[in-house]
């Protein structure tokens, strides 16, 4: 076949494409196929395939939907967190003339894919697979209100993610940091296929998260049971909202910001290119007027989740709620108004930079008030250090510092000399690890009894916390000392030796915190394993205040039989306290929407057409979009959306929680 | 705090509701639809945005007072508020239960939807012809993306008017029709609006500056 | 090194972090004790702790835990205006030490800097020389960097001497700078540029008078002028490059770099204004060879698609600094390069 036949099949994927060569990759690639070969066979095995389509890819249950994001966090989080090990590694090793054992072409992509993933495919999907576990039962309803759309977003996000995974396997990914600068990010510059991964992955993960923003801030909004006015959401409910609003006020930035840049990549066009009038300036702008408040879009639901937790193991009601709700809506405003403190370096005039510093400044008045809200809830309180609690507490001790080295940061003359230091690295990894991701371990210790059924064993729970806040400290204590010796960031290979020990206890942090990882994913095998000891019969093991405890663990497809009235900001408590009994007749059919397999099959088209595009295999593309619009037709034909779970089977099942919850009473 | 909320008059507080109303399966699609809207309207920003700091950015192309042919702009922005009037039309026809005038007026609509994409259609050859596309400078690049990205909504939108017609053939007006027929109508009349903006943000003042 | 710097502006920095870092102390310290203090007083195995399960609100406590925070803030915004203004790297300097105003009659030295693939180029246009990957600066004496990138973004840093800023291409910033100590002084690109980013490193040398007037009259003796055909092969990506010196510099050629035009076969295009008659940024004609987008590609364009891998073999580092082999441990495909002709990439 000619060369010219093979080029319009294949674009430009030819067989240099794929890492043969490459050992790390190869043994990568083999140790993926591995164990992608024993899990497929194994779910062939047990003939598990139809009801993993069935009751799970093809689901529009929140809850499900919710595990399979925090599922999809989890195993991308693996592959981030190997890129930081790699990165460590190469740090610690290439002083005194030593190029270490990654050369520029891996190092450049493995710090943009570490960023990459850690953003948008661990703590973006985590933190939405919380909301959506949570949310709904939060609020007493007994799904989203699109639940189909629920079903499509996820799969967007993880088809966006496979995306990522195959730039490992079959090209390369981007080697021009996590935001993809341009003009780095132009053809110019990066004329691979890289930029093309990185645009094509978020831009088909970005429709899912818009889509997600969407429907939780419907959901919240209209779905809320009788009773529940907006000053009596939980914390946690008003967080999410805060924070899905920021998404569908943000990401529509992203992607037009990303769709400017393919522009220019494809057709030509001159927006942030260096000739013709275009300029690069207004990319990093563009960016950041979304990056910025993507980083409260993280952080907020954290937020959340330590006012449950707080509240709920103290045993006390959470203090100064109202001026917490006002503290996030305040956030929740200012992130739009403090993007420029990204980049005070450009040279902008000292009125501009001070402005942008100071709303910088303001944002840590409400921050701070939060965490005082915390301290004053504990105070006069019985405080049960369960794992939840205990990383609440490290939250607190560990965030303060992280929001000091960000106010100290947003000063722009000192930002001058911190700027694009590690000193900023350690500052980032302080509020995301010590607040984000805190807060996702807080939460996922707090709610799996409710997910799933079964308590989360405390030994490896412990264990893994303190490998984890220690190793936290030892990574990136030295790395902020490094940014104020004015060392930068992204560098592969260094000259001064004196610096190389500070990159080897930062090692050895990584290597601590790579114990806290493997103990968590001990303690979530030995708490399967050991689940009927853990089992959770009441549904409230924790002594819970809010909605999601006022059901059974793990809650029935239809959450609530009966939706509850709330009287109270902390619903479950009050009821628990007033001795509200629970109804036990009169059951009714519920109405429930049908699973439906078109948010997969569109995702996976989207998906097609995408790598149509990185590639330049413009008739795949093309089938792909084609793809996506006709099974998006023909899935609006089908009008056939709900069915109804008969009152005999609710009566069952409420029936069997009955006798659990008067067996658990006995005991 | 936690005895305040009693309803008056209620010996013991209700705590589950247990004569449940049915809740309407579309409830929140309007609510939900209006936000996917706000969040296109953003992106549209972003390109008036582009287009606005571009404006400038010739490098030593052609301007606006060269390119933009008034009238047959004009035409085409005819076009688009004609069709939003018969859209409007078919709502109050679907509003009396009318099939055959609702899919009368749905087609007028897209007729002029047509009309109004081949004109923008032609417009963009010929400045492509001229030498003026959208790779000839940053002001171009701006120009063509943000008219090229509310034809793309246009595009979109008598696809989904197609789909729309036929399903209310097939089905009628019912309710889960009605609701898509109002959420076109909201995009519809949102591109509209977003139209008038480009008429006079890129093409009037591009043309009188 | 940030905090304890030889240049006088750099130290201002460094003592402004350590003012707001106090500032903010203030409440940090305070807040980590109560953490502490709470946590352990109120555990629920304390029995004697009094406990209000239904306590929660307290306006004089709200009221502590909003204006604290504000009244640091306010302290830190009034510290951050002034001090912003004072360190803008756009103002002259207004004194030279703490102790030493900058006379009226002495003039800055002027430096001009541009940032190629991965080097960097400076430029004295008073004394007629021009550098790379040195900066020598007598000790003492205010310096003036205009600044510019040939390609793409990166930061001009030298943490002894002064904050950083950018370098972009088709724009200019300006830094003013002063460093109070003789001696040898780590400068770095701060702003990932790619592949050869990680070696983008030059020695300032603080000199004496003397010093500064021997080493001119040095770098003057060097035969290569800087003109117009040495930058455009200078420019060209290259990796680990000693240091050179040129005898003498093209004049306005740095504007032209800013201009993007440094081939003076083809014009500068500065009669297109952007706003405000101040001109466009890259407002400027199309470079020969300048990619197209991927749709218009032939079947022959398209690659780049390759999985690049470590070649094989040494590189010759700085013993040899022009070979090609230097680059084999970065980059493997040429990037496009504006301004060179399409017949050097293919």
């Amino acid at each position: 076949m000619s060369d010219s036949i093979l080029k319009t099949i294949f674009g430009r994927l030819t067989l240099e494409s794929f890492p043969i060569h490459e050992p790390i990759l190869l043994v990568t690639f083999a140790g993926v196929m591995l164990g992608g070969l024993a899990v497929v066979g194994a779910l062939t095995y047990f003939r598990l395939w139809g009801y993993l389509w069935k009751e799970w890819f093809t689901t529009v249950d929140h809850k499900r939907i919710g595990i399979m994001y925090i599922i999809l966090a989890l195993i991308m989080f693996l592959r981030g967190f190997a890129d930081a090990v790699m990165m460590r590694l190469q740090q610690a090793l290439a002083f005194g003339g030593s190029e270490g054992y990654l050369n520029a072409h891996h190092f450049d992509q493995v710090f943009t894919a570490h960023g990459v993933i850690m953003i948008f495919f661990v703590a973006m999907p985590f933190v939405t697979g919380l909301m959506n576990l949570v949310v709904p039962l939060q609020i007493g309803a007994r799904d989203v209100s699109f639940p189909f759309l629920n079903n499509f977003s996820f799969w967007m996000t993880a088809f966006g993610a496979a995306l990522v995974m195959v730039s490992l396997f079959v090209g390369e990914f981007a080697r021009t940091g996590w935001l993809a600068m341009a003009p780095l990010s132009g053809l110019d510059y990066s004329p691979d296929v890289g930029v093309d991964y990185y645009i094509w992955a978020l831009q088909v993960a970005g429709v899912g998260t818009l889509l997600s923003g969407v429907n939780l801030i419907a959901t919240i909004v209209k779905m809320r049971a009788p009773g529940m006015t907006m000053m009596k959401m939980p914390v946690f409910v008003w967080t999410s909202l805060a924070t899905n609003v920021l998404i569908v006020a943000a990401f529509p930035v992203l992607t037009a910001v990303l769709a400017l840049l393919s522009l220019d990549r494809y057709a030509g066009t001159n927006f942030f290119t260096n000739t013709l009038g275009g300029n690069p300036m207004m990319y990093v702008n563009m960016i950041w007027i979304w990056g910025h408040p993507e980083v409260y879009i993280l952080i907020l639901p954290a937020f959340g989740i330590f006012s449950e937790v707080t509240s709920t193991f103290s045993s006390k009601r959470l203090f100064g709620y109202t001026s917490m709700v006002y503290a996030t809506l305040v956030i929740t405003i200012l992130s739009y108004l403090v993007w420029l403190h990204h980049f005070f370096t450009m040279g902008s005039g000292a009125s501009v930079n001070s402005f942008f510093g100071i709303t910088t400044m303001i944002i840590s008045i409400p921050t701070g008030a939060k965490i005082f809200n915390w301290l004053f809830t504990m105070y006069k309180g019985r405080v049960r250090f369960e794992l939840p609690m205990m990383w609440t507490v490290a939250f607190m001790l560990t965030f303060v510092i992280g929001g000091m080295t960000g106010v100290i940061l947003a000063v722009p003359p000192a930002d001058f000399v911190l700027h694009n230091s590690l000193f900023l690295v350690a500052h980032f990894h302080n509020v995301i690890i010590g607040g984000v991701l805190f807060g996702l371990f807080a939460g996922v210790n707090y709610w799996w009894p409710k997910a799933l059924g079964f308590r989360l064993d405390p030994f490896w729970g412990k264990v893994s916390f303190w490998c984890w806040v220690v190793g936290f400290w030892v990574a990136f204590a030295p790395v902020y000392i490094l940014g104020l010796m004015g060392v930068t960031r992204r560098l592969r290979v260094f000259e001064d030796p004196s610096l190389q020990i500070w990159f080897i206890i930062a090692g050895f942090g990584a290597a601590l915190i790579a114990v806290g990882i493997l103990a968590m994913l001990i303690q979530f095998g030995v708490s399967i394993l050991r689940r009927d000891q853990l089992r959770d019969l009441t549904g409230d093991p924790w002594g819970g205040r809010t909605l999601e405890w006022a059901t059974s663990s793990p809650p029935p497809a239809y959450n609530f039989a009966f939706t509850p009235i709330v009287h109270d900001l902390d619903a479950w408590y009050d009821m628990k306290n007033r001795q509200a009994a629970r109804p036990t007749g009169g059951y009714r059919d519920i109405h429930m929407p049908k699973n439906t397999g078109a948010g997969i099959i569109i995702a996976a088209f989207s998906a097609v057409c995408a790598f149509g595009l990185i590639w330049y295999m413009w008739w795949l593309a093309a089938l792909g979009l084609i793809g996506v619009i006709a099974a998006t037709i023909i899935h609006s034909f089908n009008y056939d959306r709900d069915f109804y779970i008969p009152a005999e089977e609710v009566t069952a099942t409420e029936e069997a929680y009955g006798r659990q919850l008067a067996a658990a009473g006995a005991a | 705090m936690a005895e305040a909320t009693i309803p008056p008059g209620a010996e013991a507080p209700m705590f589950y509701e247990l004569d449940e109303h049915h809740h309407d399966a579309g409830s929140s699609t309007m609510l939900g639809f209006w936000m996917y809207l706000m969040s296109d309207c953003l992106i549209f920003a972003m390109l008036f945005a582009c287009y606005g700091v571009y404006s400038g950015s010739l490098a030593g192309g052609p301007g606006p007072q060269e390119l933009f042919d008034l009238k047959l702009v004009a035409v085409n922005t005819a076009m688009l508020l004609l069709s939003s009037i018969t859209y409007g039309f078919a709502m109050i026809a679907a509003g009396e239960q009318n099939k055959g005038a609702t899919l009368g007026w749905l087609a007028a609509t897209g007729l002029f939807g047509l009309a109004f994409l081949g004109i923008e259609l032609y417009e963009f050859s010929h400045l492509i012809h001229e030498g003026a596309g959208p790779w000839r400078s940053a002001f171009l690049s701006g120009f063509f993306t943000l008219v090229g990205t509310h034809g793309l909504h246009v595009t979109f939108g008598i696809i989904w008017l197609v789909v729309l017609m036929v399903q209310v053939s097939r089905g009628g007006l019912i309710a889960a029709n009605q609701r898509r027929l109002q959420c076109l109508s909201l995009f519809w009349h949102f591109l509209d609006v977003v139209w008038i903006g480009v008429f006079t943000f890129v093409y009037l003042l591009g043309v009188l500056r | 090194m940030v905090l304890n710097p030889s240049g006088d502006v750099a130290r201002q920095q460094g003592d402004l972090i350590l003012w707001s870092t106090g500032l903010m102390l203030l409440i940090i310290v305070p807040v980590m004790v109560l953490t502490v203090l709470f946590a352990w007083r109120y555990r629920a195995s304390n029995k004697d702790a009094e406990y209000k399960p239904d306590w929660d609100h307290s306006i004089m406590l709200e009221l502590v835990i909003w204006s604290a925070p504000l009244l640091i803030i306010i302290a830190l915004g009034a510290l951050t205006w002034t001090s912003t203004h004072l360190l803008d790297p756009y103002r002259p300097l207004g004194r030279l030490s703490p102790t030493q105003a900058v006379k009226a009659s002495e003039r800055p030295l002027e430096v001009e800097v541009v940032s190629l693939d991965w080097k960097w180029l400076f430029i004295y246009p008073e004394q007629g020389v021009a550098t790379v990957n040195e900066l020598v600066v007598p000790v003492g004496r205010q310096v003036r960097f205009r600044l510019t990138s040939s390609s793409v973004m990166n930061a001009f840093y030298v943490p002894a001497m002064a904050g950083m800023i950018y370098t972009m291409p088709g724009m200019e910033t300006k830094l003013h700078a002063v460093l109070n100590r003789p001696g040898q002084f780590p400068g770095i690109s701060s702003n990932y540029s790619g592949a050869g980013y990680s070696h983008m490193r030059f020695t300032t040398h603080s000199v004496d008078d003397a010093g500064f007037a021997r080493w001119v009259s040095e770098a003057r003796a060097a035969k290569t002028p800087l003109d117009a055909a040495t930058y455009l092969k200078l420019e060209k990506p290259s990796e680990k490059v000693p240091v050179m010196r040129f005898g003498g510099v093209d004049k306005g050629l740095f504007d032209r770099i800013v201009q993007m035009c440094p081939d003076p076969k083809r014009p500068c295009d500065t009669h297109n204004m952007g706003h405000g008659g101040q001109p466009g940024v890259n407002n400027r004609h199309a470079m020969p060879g300048e990619p197209e987008g991927a749709l218009f590609k032939g079947n022959e364009e398209k690659h780049g698609g390759d999985h690049q891998s470590k070649p094989s073999g040494p590189a010759e580092g700085t013993q040899n600094p022009g070979s090609e082999a230097n680059r084999n441990m970065t980059q493997l495909l040429r990037p496009r390069v504006p301004g060179a002709s399409a017949a050097d990439r293919a």
